[in-house]
């Protein structure tokens, strides 16, 4: 039964992670960017929902419902201004420009909010449960958050398979210029694919501050975690990306249960065994080299 | 500068003049000038590294050009990006085909038909042109074969409805016998008002389908005239670099 616990658990937090690992699987499947200030976009969603959000007098649960359409009309502005000059040089100055991004959030919100922790107040919904059994409880917020992740998850792939947009994207994430050819301006559908995933990000970034404290150094450490949720469920997939990231949640949880230090090294051996057996991760295809 | 200009008193569908293009510090098209008409179609032939793939590319706007200008019914297309010269009836079928993989037969051409100006082609009509296109439609193209392929990225031009068709080495890989086949449609696009441009390296092929031929030595123009108006030899002479322009009145060296 401890084994059981410790699955759910790892489910649990396994919807947070996905969560968290759609958007930077999104704008690395469509534009081929890595996009190193993923983790600190989420804190600033965090930071907004605490600050920004009680001034429309809206309780900070809802939060968002601001947040993300910042988020997502912010995607689209990023994409157009920073980082589509970044995409027209070479891969390596994106690399560069989403680094130097992440630096400068960081130390914006240092001098803005201090180093002091923050957290979304969303009052007694932080300590509700489902007791199962005398060892299995189901956390109120983590199991919405899986619900929130399955269902953006689900969404997107709708999205991307049902609609015009949507099948620009993938024309896009195909073949740039091939998808110029048919009248597209990949730049636009670029920008489009950024707000989604800055979207979804905000989403992570509330969920977050819902869960823990917001520090603004806490990007790092959830940057690593969401790389490792695709790579492991395989660059370009959704659903890949919701099984990566339920695979590492039960990994981390699995080394929590022996030792609390092992948490995060557990996942890193899971992290790195799956890049030595199956680089291309689970649910991903096979890259030839030309 | 216009090899067809004479012909026709109205202006051309498209003109090219005076173009000059670079790869980095090579000169691929030098001083490159002709015009294509509505319902012609314009032959570019010649040996491989003459320039003709990236003297279409250039017209689609997916090359810059050095210098020289690209008209399009009147208008200086040079400034334009190529989603725009797309959307203003220019389209290219790229060499290899280039569709994308992850999308079914009718998604290839949903994507091709998006923007579509008004016209003769939609996704039903062309599933008439190519019966076969209807029953696959649910397939991935990878699964296809590489001349069902070439019809597709044919189809996906033409749902754009273009007045300006590019086709670049149409032939390329093929069977003889699958090429016959999409050679068959040319005339039923022709026929439809559309200016065709066509880069083929089956010097014969090429010859029996255009109005006019086009021949690229080096990036340079080496040839030019209707097909029943060259003789082999003076054909011969420019594909290679044996120029001879002797061999026919409306040759030009």
């Amino acid at each position: 039964m401890i084994w059981l616990n410790v699955i759910v658990s790892g489910v649990l937090l396994g919807g947070f992670y996905a969560l968290f690992a759609c958007g930077l699987s999104l704008m690395f499947g469509v534009m081929k960017i890595i996009n190193l200030a993923h983790g600190d976009m989420a804190v600033v969603a965090g930071y907004t929902a605490v600050f920004l959000v009680p001034k429309f007098h809206l309780p900070e649960v809802w939060s968002f419902l601001v947040v993300v359409p910042i988020f997502a009309l912010l995607g689209y502005i990023v994409q157009r201004t920073l980082f589509q000059k970044s995409i027209d040089r070479d891969p390596f100055t994106t690399l560069l420009v989403t680094f130097g991004l992440s630096v400068v959030i960081e130390n914006l919100l240092l001098e803005i909010y201090t180093a002091n922790a923050q957290s979304i107040n969303i009052g007694s919904l932080i300590t509700k449960s489902w007791q199962v059994n005398n060892t299995i409880s189901v956390s109120y917020l983590s199991l919405t958050v899986l619900i929130v992740s399955v269902v953006v998850l689900g969404a997107l792939q709708l999205f991307l398979s049902k609609t015009s947009t949507g099948r620009q994207i993938r024309a896009v994430s195909d073949d740039r210029e091939a998808a110029q050819l048919c009248g597209t301006n990949y730049r636009h559908i670029f920008g489009i694919a950024s707000s989604l995933a800055f979207a979804t990000v905000a989403l992570a970034g509330i969920a977050f501050g819902m869960y823990t404290s917001l520090s603004p150094t806490a990007g790092g450490v959830n940057l690593l975690f969401a790389f490792e949720t695709v790579v492991i469920g395989g660059i370009g997939s959704l659903w890949g990306t919701l099984v990566g990231g339920i695979l590492l949640g039960i990994a981390q949880q699995f080394g929590a249960h022996f030792n609390e230090q092992y948490t995060v090294l557990a996942g890193n051996i899971l992290f790195l065994l799956v890049l030595a057996i199956r680089p291309q991760g689970l649910f991903g295809k096979k890259v030839v080299m030309s | 500068m216009s090899d067809s200009g004479a012909t026709s008193p109205s202006r051309p569908l498209l003109e090219v003049a005076n173009l000059t293009i670079h790869h980095g510090q090579l000169r691929a098209v030098d001083d490159i000038s002709f015009s294509l008409e509505t319902s012609e179609v314009l032959a570019i032939i010649g040996a491989n590294g003459a320039g003709k793939s990236t003297l279409l590319r250039t017209i689609a706007g997916l090359h810059t050009q050095t210098s020289g200008t690209i008209t399009y019914e009147g208008d200086e297309i040079s400034k334009l990006r190529t989603f725009r010269r797309v959307r203003r009836g220019i389209s290219l079928v790229p060499e290899g085909r280039r569709l994308f993989p992850s999308l079914t037969l009718e998604e290839n051409l949903q994507v091709g038909a998006q923007k579509a100006a008004d016209g003769p082609f939609n996704i039903a009509a062309v599933y008439e042109l190519f019966a076969w296109m209807r029953e696959r439609r649910r397939q991935k193209v990878g699964q296809l074969s590489g001349g069902e392929q070439q019809g597709v990225a044919i189809a996906r031009a033409l749902v754009a409805n273009p007045k300006v068709l590019m086709i670049d080495e149409v032939s390329l890989g093929l069977a003889p016998i699958v090429i016959e086949r999409i050679y068959e449609f040319l005339p039923t696009i022709v026929a439809q008002g559309i200016g065709v441009l066509l880069v083929e390296q089956d010097v014969s092929q090429a010859l029996a389908v255009a109005t006019r031929v086009h021949c690229l030595l080096e990036g340079t123009t080496s040839l030019t005239g209707a097909p029943d108006q060259l003789s082999a030899d003076a054909i011969e002479s420019a594909y290679f670099g044996t120029i001879d322009s002797s061999a026919t009145p409306e040759a030009t060296a």
